[in-house]
């Protein structure tokens, strides 16, 4: 509170007008009341560098910063803007880009290896702590690492060891980050003509880690100064990401938690009960937050808690942990990215968990005003604030670990100081469609199939399929931009395909409920989903699982009907509200696996525009995907309808289709 | 809502597996476990569960297994508010319910074997209407009709329509589509089959209206009839779920009509067809599913009027029927070809010994005839009085510019099922040996001999447009006429029959493929040579011929022979060629004259099949419609499940009766002297040509050293006999190479 009083002159974040959830309004006020300062008073206080955030300000050497502005009327003739070393801005803003790949995909990728090593040592029987839950995903995605899963014993092909499956899995999995030679496995897992792509422009991964150590070779001084084969090596980055690091942490995830199925849950800061000891657990990665649900429903922890006072443990999410143990365990999304301050200003949350990516140093802060204790937990994310806890957590003493830090919670519920307001908002919400359940529920056991989706894309009951993603940026209104993006598509009967915190926005809409497609959709779209009986926006998922939405439209390609690629289908992408590296990353795998893929807010590639427009046309040409970037929701959805609509026109589904009758002679030209 | 539809369909899936579950535990206190339980004379156990999951059930004990399978489908309940996605759950509980029904009648005829009358047509009189599910010689015998389209599909009808002459209205009309009607289900206690019975209807199998069952269980018979379907001519292996099911959406076009109010068990039973893509339209007011996915087009369609309930049902199926008009007053189609006129119904008749009664087809010149012109010579039908007999020649001349004599006999044997068509009117026989029975529900509609006329020249244009330009037809009642015309014809059919017989392989240059069967059968492709008919029975080389000329770019395609690889076992690089690359690589070649090396392939609708008996150096062939065992140790429904599917199995081959008189029938392993068994019917039915083939083979006598199934069906039990007769097989060289 005394960092606040310090700046008198500092203002303060409007509340209607830095949310449009009235759970966050509230939280914000009362933090004003209070006197604690959040991110969104800050954002008031401190406006964005405007050079950086055109992508033109070049470190990577001490002859700088030199920064390159855009002339005030734009450019007029030739651009003559140079660093010192005589780097074009293109040269600048393209090596700034794919820094930010990298920072992605190497928060992706090493959040996949650390699953991918727990998995290890799982598959070597090190841990009893972490087991496979799921040996069908297991045995699903042995053969795209080129994994047996049958063995021929005396001529008879039979089931092979699942251990042993296992370890090849695992020991195969991990050397994806490292191998010496290749390329990755699963980028065959792509539609054939993408992949073709790939190999054709040189881009296939050679392993996880080589390509985000290349870009920061290639973006040191004086290396690679053309920005196509900056942006080359961007795409190489970026795929393994989306098709390595990611793909693997979510399959790999799956397998030791389980493939998500539809379960129903609720979001927004009302999860929060006032007679439980709140746990919020904050952060991205399963292997932290997978235990410390388990314990905390474990009867001896509730038991414990009861002694304490409270009548049980009441478990929230915050940021991808939410989606994660939303979509496993119905566990509810306490709050977006931006939410994370106000969780603690209701003065009811005992413990924050935190382990890796988007977590503020001001939770520190404002846990500082508050009985709350924060407990950092990964070797790798540490905070310099006195007042944080740090409890290492690692695969071996899991259990232990996860025990202590709900103790810790527990044992805080009893040290609650200032009145708790917990704001009554929450909404129901319906969650868990992995690539698999959905299939599954696209026609059940025997029948359940992408095609079902694609017939009625092809019908025009479904227009075509956005996939709507990404972080909170507190340089614009709160959820505003994700709900009216995602609104404006199903209202013209796109369905919408959500990960990451745009998932628990719609999460805290009601758009993730069956009902609100009767409210929302266009007709088309409101009646598929009430005979499959889904909501219009399906929630795949943490930010990892965007690998989700690439398997998906791979297997929207393989029912046929729709093309032959994922740059044929009637489908665009979209972040809204972006913010991270991690987005850059994400959206730059999109585009090079043939997403066409808006942005919200900027792009920090504005300061370059020849740059600019390699991305927003050029790469089109050679991977059938591109970048796009508008500010306002209502043209940015409009902008994804027009590109679903010319992939509609390209593929002759334009036109209502004509039932067509068979008779004898077309049922012989069935063939076989 | 379809929210209401998923909600009853799973209950209606609990429902029904509990009744499954509780009448199994009763008939388990009731029987041992290994009491023997299953549909009568079938390969496929219980059809449904064994082409879907695999399982065999032949005990009450292996029972167990598809019960929990299907206890395990069962999802969760719908829940009010928030509810999880439940198109996929429900259609898990539909399938759930479908297994429970099939257990259910296997219970059921455990529990009152005498139940059902596994026959064609029912018994009325002895108050059996229910036919139960069919076997495997129903399924051959009309899966036939799918197969070369003469069939497109069913209509499976649930319950009862509000009176009988709606019930009556539905079915002819569906009749008139070529259709099937599956019936079952009651509604209040009453069927559309008692309906029909009352309309006095004739139904049964012959008539394409079969009453499985008086329960919406009975229901699962058609979808075990459909599942066996594309197993047998689909090839698709049991267990493979996804195929089957995908082959029943794209090549069955089957769906339901529900009749009267729908309660969870015929919900749940809805929901489990759609699963196989058969849509349901019902005539109350349900909750509809229209957008389409699982099935090609709507899901549910409901409220539909009666009057409109066959249009929109094909429709909404997505099906092309086409409905033959032609200007006579009876209605007319394939449905009426199994018809019967019984004596009570009778009204006259000509023919079948009592008289003359003869069928001849002749090309005409073109200014020779008049098209369309039909006359009657002599008294008609009308000026009869009821239980005549009388004299009948029919006469039809045809002109065309592209007609030749050798299609002559093609037209004249088209006139057999044509006459049939007509309903109320019953045809047998061909040439001169013919039999006319008309009824008198057809003279009460106003037939008269015309309108045969009408029909052939109808017809004749119809299918053979491109060969046909006029058709004329005469016919005569007068006994002087008609023995005229029966001289003429028998020198005729002499000529014909000396110019077929006489005809060699070596004779021509030019092979026939037949694809007929690849609606259903996508992976078969039959070779015919004028000494291999093609193994249906139905193609000749002669018919395969006409057939190209008809339509060149038709299920017959020329197949140039070309080098002669093999003149013993009956290879050529041609017809090679050709198989290779219409198979799509599956099959690379083939002899026409050997069972034992790389035989011919078989789609599953083969007439007979030839298996090897080694112990007896010989062979053996059974046709389909015997249904006992054979000295192969297999039945023929086996035996077709053994080798079809459109893989070259030595050691079998699929081929038609006409061909084990043929001089090529397995010439390469030693010819017609193998043959050392046949079922008695076929050995009867084949005896004046397998009499003459002996003699012209040096082996008179031949005939009577052929064992049937009065000496055995064992390989052990037939070997004595064959060693008494004296059976040229025993001395010839080993089989076995």
């Amino acid at each position: 509170m005394a960092e606040v009083t310090k700046e008198k002159e500092s203002k303060l974040a409007d509340p209607i007008a830095a949310s449009i959830d009235p759970a966050t309004q509230e939280m914000i006020q009362r933090a004003h009341d209070l006197g604690i300062e959040t991110v969104f008073d800050r954002a008031v206080n401190m406006k964005p560098c405007a050079i950086g955030i055109q992508g033109i300000c070049c470190k990577n050497c001490a002859m700088g910063p030199c920064r390159l502005p855009l002339p005030k009327g734009g450019i007029i003739g030739e651009d003559t803007r140079k660093g010192l070393c005589g780097a074009t801005a293109n040269t600048i803003a393209a090596r700034n880009f794919i820094r930010m790949i990298a920072g992605g995909a190497a928060a992706h990728s090493d959040h996949g290896r650390g699953v991918a090593e727990v998995f290890l040592s799982v598959a070597r029987k090190e841990t009893d702590t972490y087991k496979i839950k799921d040996t069908k995903k297991l045995i699903s995605i042995a053969p795209h690492l080129d994994v047996a899963t049958t063995v021929e014993v005396d001529g008879e092909v039979k089931d092979r060891n699942i251990d042993e499956i296992a370890l090849e899995v695992a020991e195969k999995a991990l050397a994806e980050w490292g191998k010496p030679e290749g390329t990755l496995y699963y980028t065959k897992r792509a539609p054939k003509p993408l992949y073709e792509k790939w190999k054709k422009q040189g881009v296939l991964p050679r392993n996880i880690d080589r390509e985000i150590c290349e870009i920061m070779h290639r973006t040191h001084m004086g290396v690679d100064q053309d920005y196509k084969n900056l942006i080359k090596q961007g795409t190489r980055a970026a795929l393994g990401d989306g098709w390595g690091g990611s793909m693997l942490a979510t399959d790999l995830q799956d397998v030791l938690f389980g493939t998500p199925t539809p379960l129903q849950a609720e979001a927004n800061l009302g999860v929060m009960k006032e007679d439980h000891v709140n746990i919020i657990v904050h952060g991205h990665e399963p292997i932290l937050s997978e235990m410390i649900v388990a314990t905390s429903q474990k009867p001896e922890m509730i038991e414990y808690a009861k002694s304490k006072g409270a009548k049980g443990i009441q478990l929230g999410g915050i940021c991808c942990t939410a989606n994660e143990i939303f979509q496993r365990h119905g566990v509810p999304q306490a709050g977006t990215f931006l939410q994370q301050e106000l969780a603690i200003i209701t003065g009811a949350c005992d413990a924050m968990v935190v382990d890796i990516q988007c977590i503020f140093q001001a939770v520190a802060n404002v846990a500082k005003c508050f009985h709350t204790k924060l407990i950092t937990t990964h070797p790798i994310a540490k905070m310099e604030q006195n007042n944080v806890i740090h409890i290492e957590f690692d695969e071996h003493h899991a259990k232990e670990d996860a025990e202590k830090i709900v103790r810790i919670a527990i044992d805080n519920y009893q040290n609650r100081g200032v009145e708790v307001m917990i704001p009554r908002h929450k909404a129901s919400s319906i969650g868990g469609f992995s690539v698999e359940s959905i299939e599954y529920h696209l026609g059940g056991s025997f029948r359940g199939t992408y095609y079902t989706l694609n017939d009625n894309i092809i019908n025009g009951r479904i227009r075509g399929v956005a996939g709507v993603v990404g972080c909170n940026n507190a340089r614009t209104r709160h959820n505003e931009a994700h709900i009216a993006v995602v609104k404006e598509l199903i209202k013209n009967d796109v369905l919408v395909l959500t990960t990451g915190c745009n998932g628990i926005a719609c999460a805290m809409e009601g758009l993730l409920t069956p009902e609100s497609a009767a409210v929302y959709c266009g007709p088309g779209l409101a009646e598929v989903c009430e005979v499959v009986g889904i909501p219009p926006v399906l929630h795949m998922g943490s930010c990892v699982d965007n690998s989700r939405l690439l398997l998906a439209a791979t297997e929207v390609v393989k029912a046929g009907g729709l093309g032959n690629d994922i740059c044929d289908l009637p489908l665009a992408g979209s972040a809204p509200e972006w913010m991270s590296e991690k987005a850059i990353s994400i959206g730059h795998y999109f585009v090079a696996s043939g997403v066409y893929t808006v942005f919200g807010l900027h792009l920090p590639t504005e300061g370059a525009p020849v740059f600019h427009n390699y991305l927003s046309n050029e790469l089109e040409k050679i991977y059938g995907g591109k970048w796009d970037l508008e500010a306002d929701p209502i043209k940015h959805a409009h902008l994804m309808i027009a590109h679903i609509d010319k992939k509609r026109k390209e593929l002759g589904i334009d036109k209502a289709r004509d039932r067509v009758l068979m008779d004898m002679a077309d049922r012989q030209a069935l063939g076989a | 809502m379809s929210k209401l539809v998923a909600f009853a369909g799973i209950q209606g899936g609990y429902k029904v597996v509990s009744a499954a579950e509780g009448l199994y535990n009763k008939a388990l206190a009731t029987y041992n476990a290994d009491t023997k339980i299953g549909f009568p004379n079938t390969a496929y156990y219980l059809p449904v569960i064994y082409s879907l999951t695999g399982m065999k059930v032949e005990t009450l004990e292996d029972l167990k297994k598809p019960l929990a399978f299907a206890r395990g489908l069962l999802p969760p309940h719908i829940k009010g508010k928030n509810h999880l996605p439940y198109l996929g759950p429900l259609l898990d509980s539909g399938m759930a319910a479908i297994f429970c029904y099939e257990i259910m009648e296997a219970l059921r005829i455990l529990d009152q074997p005498d139940f059902y009358h596994p026959e064609e047509d029912p018994d009325l009189e002895a108050g059996k209407k229910w036919v139960g599910p069919a076997d495997d010689v129903i399924l051959r015998k009309r899966g036939v009709e799918f197969v070369d389209g003469s069939a497109p599909g069913f209509a499976a009808i649930v319950g009862a329509c509000p009176n009988a002459e709606i019930a009556k209205m539905i079915v002819e009309d569906y009749q008139k589509k070529n259709l099937y009607i599956f019936c079952a289900a009651h509604h209040n206690g009453t069927t559309v089959i008692d309906q029909l019975i009352e309309a006095k209807v004739q139904i049964g199998w012959n008539t394409r209206i079969v009453p499985f069952g008086p329960d919406i269980s009975s229901a699962v018979f058609a979808l075990g009839f459909a599942n066996r379907a594309a197993m047998a001519f689909g090839g698709v292996q049991p267990g493979d779920f996804k195929k089957i099911l995908h082959y029943n959406k794209d090549r069955v076009f089957a769906f339901v009509n529900a009749f009267g109010d729908i309660g969870t068990e015929w919900g749940v039973a809805a929901a489990g067809c759609v699963n196989w893509g058969f849509p349901t339209l019902a005539d109350t007011d349900i909750p509809e599913i229209l957008p389409t996915g699982i099935c090609t087009y709507e899901h549910v369609v409901a409220n539909v009027p009666h009057s409109e309930i066959c249009q929109r049902s094909v429709e909404v199926r997505g099906l092309k029927v086409n409905v033959t008009e032609i200007d006579i007053p009876l209605s007319f189609g394939p449905a009426y070809e199994g018809e019967r006129v019984r004596g009570a119904d009778l009204h006259c008749q000509c023919g079948g010994g009592k008289t003359q009664c003869t069928e001849l087809v002749k090309m005409a010149e073109m200014n020779e005839i008049e098209d369309g012109k039909v006359v009657v010579v002599g008294p008609d039908v009308m000026d009869l009085k009821e239980g005549s007999t009388f004299p009948l020649g029919i006469y039809v001349q045809i002109a065309g510019r592209e007609f030749q004599t050798d299609f002559e006999p093609i037209m004249e044997r088209q006139i057999h099922h044509l006459i049939n068509y007509i309903q109320g009117i019953m045809h047998i026989g061909q040439r001169d040996i013919s039999w006319v029975r008309i009824s008198k529900s057809a003279m009460e509609k106003g037939f008269s001999l015309k309108n045969i006329g009408v029909v052939l020249h109808a017809k004749f244009h119809q299918d053979f447009k491109k060969i046909v330009d006029k058709v004329q037809v005469t016919l005569y009642t007068k006994k002087e006429d008609v023995d005229k015309l029966t001289d003429r014809a028998r020198a005729e059919y002499k000529t014909r029959d000396e110019r077929v017989d006489k005809m060699t392989d070596e004779d021509v240059e030019t092979y026939y493929s037949c694809t007929l069967c690849q609606s259903f059968a996508p992976s078969h492709v039959c070779s015919v040579s004028p000494e291999r008919t093609g193994l249906c029975g139905a193609y000749n080389w002669m018919d395969c011929k006409a057939s190209f000329e008809i339509n060149p770019t038709g299920p017959n395609q020329p197949i140039v022979k070309g080098e002669c690889l093999d003149p013993v076992l009956g290879q050529w690089k041609g017809v090679n060629d050709f198989i290779q690359k219409a198979s799509r690589g599956a099959v690379t070649h083939y002899n026409f004259y050997s069972m034992v090396i790389d035989p011919m392939t078989t789609c599953g609708c083969c007439e007979c099949i030839a298996a090897m008996l080694p112990a007896c150096n010989g062979i053996m062939s059974v046709g389909r419609d015997y249904s006992g065992e054979t000295p192969s140790g297999m039945k023929f429904t086996t035996l077709a499940g053994v080798m079809g599917g459109g893989a070259s199995s030595p050691g079998f081959v699929g081929h038609s009766k006409f061909n084990i008189t043929q001089k090529k029938f397995i010439a390469g392993d030693g010819g017609l002297l193998r043959l050392v068994w046949l079922p008695k019917m076929l050995k009867e039915e084949l005896k004046d040509r397998l009499v003459k083939r002996g003699e012209e083979l040096g082996v008179p006598g031949f005939y009577d050293m052929i064992a049937d199934e009065t000496v055995g069906v064992t390989e052990e039990e037939i070997l004595p006999f064959l060693q008494e007769k004296g059976h040229p097989a025993l001395s010839m060289e080993s089989i076995v190479r």
